[in-house]
């Protein structure tokens, strides 16, 4: 009651259809060919490391990371670079892409050797040399998470498999089927970074990851597993440190200021299979689920695959008319089914008719609902109105920048309003001093 | 397969089943069983009452929204719940004119002028109440039973006329209605009913209401009042529950309404106690209304990450 009273943060309550939690990962067949964007995180965009003709192999870097917060993306098949061209992202950008043509081989290259790891530097250039990113979707370069600045001040290793977006399973099946790297993984930062303490969140509608993690870190108390209540958005990161640590993520700060690293469990499982194989990032496993696909899957693709390859394996209805990359919360509408898997994709949802469309808003009756809603406590309504009055200063004091665009504003409006999407809108207007 | 046209937008691409006219159907729901009881008590002329003003409230936004060449927006049903709270805060004698004037008020001069649904200041049913209140001073007073015969109870309220009655009686009147007051606010157990559906059902927070009436209680102990006639006598239910909860016109967070409703408690007992008037739930809720703005802005929460870095 009194914790409500500072800040109500009730989250939203999403259907959680997690149908596919129960079904094992498929491996999909080669695709025709593979093309790589070379932006696939957050940061500097990649450049092109071969050109048109060019022999690859599986695991071969194709595109260089363009700066220190970039990370190198790999060839996920062995075969013919047929051209180096560009591709327009989801977001309208145009960025260089390669596009491989396989030769059903699949030969690994030959430089992908286990990585000697002995220090924090060591486990650094791992990562880097795995071309890995956020895989829970946000795609930020790992390298650049594992070295903070205040290495030592870092006391906590949050691994985030909370998955608190609905339909994506992911995450829950690479507990259940890698669990063997996931703690490979987690001990090697641990160890190499020198982390006293290791927290797994998950949410409780994963009961059987809970307990399998429960089981294997039984008897050591530097590891703790805490499960979360089932209520979006546990795993958006300030929020996932909050319930696991009771530790407030400064404004403008990031988890490294309060002593605290967060993970991703695919992420870090990724990382624990690459110090074993030497293999890099080249496949992802996706949720396909989504009431215009026939047969709901966990799919392990090789990343670059074509969506609609992936949607043919899973079998998709003619009538589909909406396709997201991601969670239906915060995923992102696809307007070309040709468009590639990226590394940080963890889902394809594939809705038709009622379900591809949002109601029409209606005007905002200040119900609150928004306020209660959000995670973070902000005040989507009186946000919305400074918005439209353009008052930055009002902009400011409601610290709009916090925002971090979960959607559960949107999602609980009964007039239906884009709420989060005029949150964005005026973080851009708070950036830019006042234009739109 | 052939390349087809997707739809895209921004995220997030789910929505709950929640809508406006749901909500206000929550209200229209809640509002029944208190009608009900009103036409068993003071019988049909209750219900003609309640139709007309439902009728002129619909009707004048319609009319509005037409004559301005803006969508009319009758389907959200916000009209309907505005007309039925107006209705019970008129007398069951009132003239029908008098209520059409009370919608105009309500809809036009209020919710309309000031830019629709979401925009108004204060509520428009009761500014409607409060204008008919101070222009038609006596006939908002009639608290007369038309269809029956019992003259005697033709009477004030019973913060009033209450203290007459022996303690049995009174608590047995005010549970079932049986006592002077405008239509809507008599029977208390049919308005607990209502606002309970509406706590359950997460149409309203039940903060408002149990501040309001959790301050009415403790300052009528602390000033020797009787709590149950203070509680039940009156349109502290109907007030409590149905109007002060009211969206655009009550604060967003959990501590606001509370500030609000403790708020509302003590104007309510400050004008009942030493006003010259019987009742204070509408001046309270007038005067509470017009403070929101600043209670919002006093009571924000405190965001998560909203202490300064470094």
């Amino acid at each position: 009651m009194l914790a409500k009273l500072k800040r109500s943060a009730e989250g939203a309550r999403v259907p959680h259809h997690k149908g596919t939690a129960e079904l094992a990962t498929e491996k999909m067949p080669l695709p025709e060919k593979i093309v790589l964007p070379m932006q696939q995180h957050i940061g500097a965009p990649c450049t092109p490391a071969v050109k048109k003709g060019d022999t690859v192999y599986v695991g071969t870097v194709v595109g260089t990371a363009g700066g220190f917060v970039s990370a190198d993306i790999h060839s996920g098949v062995s075969g013919t670079v047929e051209a180096v061209d560009s591709v327009h992202m989801p977001n309208g950008a145009v960025v260089p892409a390669v596009v491989i043509k396989p030769d059903g081989n699949q030969t690994p290259d030959p430089a992908c050797k286990p990585p000697v790891v002995t220090d924090a530097a060591s486990l650094v250039a791992a990562a880097r040399a795995c071309g890995l990113v956020g895989l829970g979707g946000a795609g930020f370069p790992t390298a650049v998470k594992l070295s903070p600045k205040n290495l030592d001040q870092i006391d906590t290793l949050v691994i985030n498999g909370a998955e608190c977006e609905p339909y994506i399973t992911a995450d829950n099946r690479e507990f259940l089927e890698c669990s063997d790297t996931v703690m490979r993984g987690v001990a090697a930062v641990k160890e190499y970074l020198g982390i006293q303490k290791v927290i797994f969140g998950i949410e409780r509608n994963k009961p059987e990851a809970i307990d399998l993690m429960f089981s294997l870190t039984k008897g050591d108390s530097s590891y703790s597993v805490q499960p979360l209540d089932s209520r979006y958005p546990q795993g958006a990161e300030k929020v996932l440190i909050e319930k696991t640590t009771g530790r407030e993520v400064p404004r403008g700060g990031l988890p490294s200021d309060v002593g605290v690293i967060v993970m991703n469990v695919t992420t870090v499982s990724t990382l624990g299979k690459f110090l074993d194989t030497g293999m890099p990032l080249t496949t992802k496993r996706l949720t396909v689920d989504g009431d215009a696909v026939t047969t709901a899957k966990n799919v392990e693709v090789i990343i670059g695959t074509p969506m609609q390859d992936v949607l043919a394996f899973c079998g998709v209805k003619e009538d589909m008319e909406k396709l997201i990359m991601g969670g239906p919360m915060m995923g992102t509408a696809v307007f070309d089914p040709s468009f590639p898997v990226l590394k940080q994709n963890n889902a394809l949802l594939a809705f038709s008719g009622k379900k591809a469309h949002l109601p029409a808003p209606g005007p905002c009756i200040r119900c609150g609902r928004c306020i209660a809603a959000c995670p973070l406590g902000l005040s989507p309504v009186e946000i919305a109105g400074a918005f439209t009055k353009g008052d930055v200063d009002g902009l400011n004091r409601l610290m709009v920048d916090l925002c971090m665009g979960c959607g559960s504003c949107t999602f609980v409006c009964p007039a239906k309003r884009p709420v989060a999407q005029t949150m964005s809108l005026a973080k851009v207007m708070q950036k830019n001093g006042g234009k739109k | 397969m052939e390349p087809k046209k997707l739809v895209v937008t921004a995220s997030p691409h789910i929505v709950d089943q929640s809508s406006t006219r749901g909500l206000m159907g929550h209200v229209i729901i809640a509002l029944m069983p208190a009608l009900v009881a009103s036409a068993f008590i003071f019988g049909f002329r209750a219900l003609l009452v309640t139709g007309v003003t439902v009728a002129a409230c619909v009707g004048f936004e319609a009319l509005y929204c037409v004559l301005m060449k803006k969508p009319v927006p009758v389907g959200d049903l916000s009209a309907v719940v505005t007309g039925l709270i107006l209705a019970f805060n008129l007398p069951a004698t009132i003239p029908l004119w008098i209520a059409v004037v009370g919608a105009f008020i309500a809809i036009v001069v209020v919710k309309q002028l000031f830019g629709g649904i979401g925009c108004n200041f204060a509520n428009p049913a009761l500014v409607g109440r409060i204008a008919l209140f101070v222009g038609f001073a006596g006939r908002m007073t009639a608290y007369a039973f038309p269809e029956t015969d019992i003259d005697v109870l033709a009477t004030a309220t019973p913060l009033v006329a209450g203290k007459s009655l022996s303690s049995m009686d009174m608590l047995f009147n005010l549970a079932f209605g049986i006592h002077g007051g405008v239509l809507g606010e008599t029977c208390s157990v049919m308005l607990l009913l209502g606002g309970i559906y509406l706590i359950v059902t997460r149409t309203i927070s039940a903060a408002i209401p149990v501040a309001y009436l959790g301050t009415v209680a403790v300052l009528s102990l602390v000033f020797g009042q009787d709590v149950v006639l203070q509680l039940l006598g009156g349109g502290l239910l109907l007030g409590a529950f149905f109007m002060a909860t009211d969206y655009v016109t009550s604060p967003f967070t959990l501590k606001g309404k509370i500030v609000y409703g403790i708020g509302l408690g003590v104007i309510t007992c400050a004008i009942r106690f030493w006003g010259n008037m019987a009742e204070g739930v509408s001046f309270s809720l007038l005067i509470m209304n017009l403070l929101v703005p600043y209670i919002n802005d006093l009571t924000r929460q405190k965001p998560l990450g909203g202490v300064k870095s470094k």
